[in-house]
């Protein structure tokens, strides 16, 4: 006897997005006595002047609390109606449960489906390619998609290539329903014979066998940053491309580019070999808070539509890549103004 | 595809201006990319990363590392499109 699925597809969007930034601003004068540095190097080289971090006491879950609270209120919808929750994060601390049933918890959306996901810097256009897709399928209706980080957690202060780099904060978007086409299909893959070229390591099982941190050391964020700049500038246009044609638009359609705030050069280099106009707004959010991984997207995405009303409805090419190697991208619209 | 130095330079100049922005007359084949033109290490992928597509030739990063010179690069590349 073959199955039934009679389930018929719907559109899916974003509906609404919502962002939360530590309080503590820690500017590049902070951080470069320990790496022997400047800020005139750090901002030639990545575009940072000063980023946010969370209070030793203030977890990952604490901070996608706020940011889930605003993005559910813009969006109008109560607790209850979150049916699904996709977390991407490589900095929960727990291997489980989850990062999204502890912040199912804490919102008070017990029944919802909950997973986290790991795809580092790529993780919130995974999240929103499938929370997009199980709308459309209908196996989902409110999905609250979360891009979160507390990567001072697991930045090691004195590395020279990562101390200045990387940053906390959680941003949340909402998929749901939609009368027309609000998220194109998701251009995605790896290079994993570059999985070494961003690495948190060791093992915790190190730990177990007994080595201490002074041993073996914890496992910081390590990166390879001339490899991972030359691999972003030169495969990521491709695939900015191809997800403008998979949508069915051109680059004039578009009126935001919002990619994954990695080092504002590769974002520079991106603008050109896309060939973006000089119409397209383009997200800079990296300045003031850093490298946010997974966090990244939906942060720059909030402050371009606090800094440009008109942006809200209007298309936005967004590209996720990292630790993996890992990408993904997809032209969304921007949700409407709450 | 086989190239001339000549062309190769002219090529390699006119994306060091567009990366760099620098002007165009200051680069010559004994410059030092870092030295001389302020040409940093992530300027220099990109150099690379477009001087590849330009000429259709492989450019590895350890070779990258040994491009000290302009005239370093430009004979990479024109012994590499042969």
């Amino acid at each position: 006897m073959s199955l039934i699925n009679n389930q018929i597809t719907q559109n899916s969007r974003i509906l609404s997005v919502g962002a939360y930034r530590p309080e503590r601003v820690v500017p590049n004068s902070e951080l470069v006595d320990l790496i022997d540095s400047s800020d005139e190097w750090i901002q030639q080289r990545t575009g940072i002047a000063s980023r946010h971090r969370a209070a030793p006491d203030q977890s990952l879950v604490d901070m996608a609390v706020e940011a889930a609270t605003i993005a559910i209120n813009r969006a109008k919808l109560r607790v209850d109606q979150i049916d699904s929750i996709i977390f991407a994060t490589i900095s929960y601390p727990f291997q489980a449960p989850s990062a999204a049933t502890e912040l199912a918890a804490r919102l008070g959306a017990n029944t919802a489906a909950a997973f986290d996901i790991s795809a580092a810097c790529a993780g919130f256009s995974y999240g929103v390619g499938m929370a997009s897709d199980l709308v459309r399928n209908r196996s989902a209706t409110y999905v609250l998609v979360i891009g979160g980080e507390k990567l001072s957690d697991f930045t090691d202060p004195s590395d020279r290539g990562t101390a200045f780099i990387f940053a906390d904060g959680v941003g949340a978007a909402i998929v749901g329903p939609s009368e027309t086409v609000g998220i194109g299909p998701m251009i995605w893959g790896s290079d994993a014979t570059n999985r070494d070229a961003i690495t948190l390591e060791p093992s915790f099982l190190e730990f177990k066998r007994g080595k201490s941190v002074a041993e073996v050391g914890w496992p910081n964020i390590a990166q390879e940053g001339q490899r991972v700049f030359r691999w972003a500038v030169y495969e990521m246009a491709p695939v900015g491309r191809q997800a403008i044609t998979a949508a069915g638009i051109t680059p004039s359609d578009l009126a935001a580019f919002i990619p994954h705030q990695a080092n504002e050069r590769i974002i520079d280099s991106l603008v050109k070999s896309i060939g973006l106009p000089d119409t397209v707004e383009v997200a800079r959010d990296i300045r003031t808070t850093g490298n946010t991984s997974a966090a990244s997207i939906p942060l720059a995405m909030d402050r371009l539509l606090a800094e440009h009303p008109d942006l809200h409805g209007k298309n936005a090419l967004l590209i996720g890549f990292g630790a993996g190697l890992v990408f993904a991208a997809q032209v969304v619209e921007l949700p409407p103004q709450p | 595809m086989s190239v001339t130095q000549a062309e190769v330079l002219a090529g390699i100049k006119d994306i060091v201006v567009e990366v760099a922005g620098i002007d165009p007359t200051t680069i010559e084949m004994e410059k030092r990319f870092n030295e001389d033109l302020e040409v940093d290490s992530l300027s220099m992928v990109e150099v690379i990363v477009a001087a590849e597509e330009k000429f259709g030739v492989k450019i590895p990063d350890d070779e990258v590392t040994k491009m000290a010179t302009v005239a370093d690069a430009v004979n990479f590349i024109v012994t590499a499109a042969k």
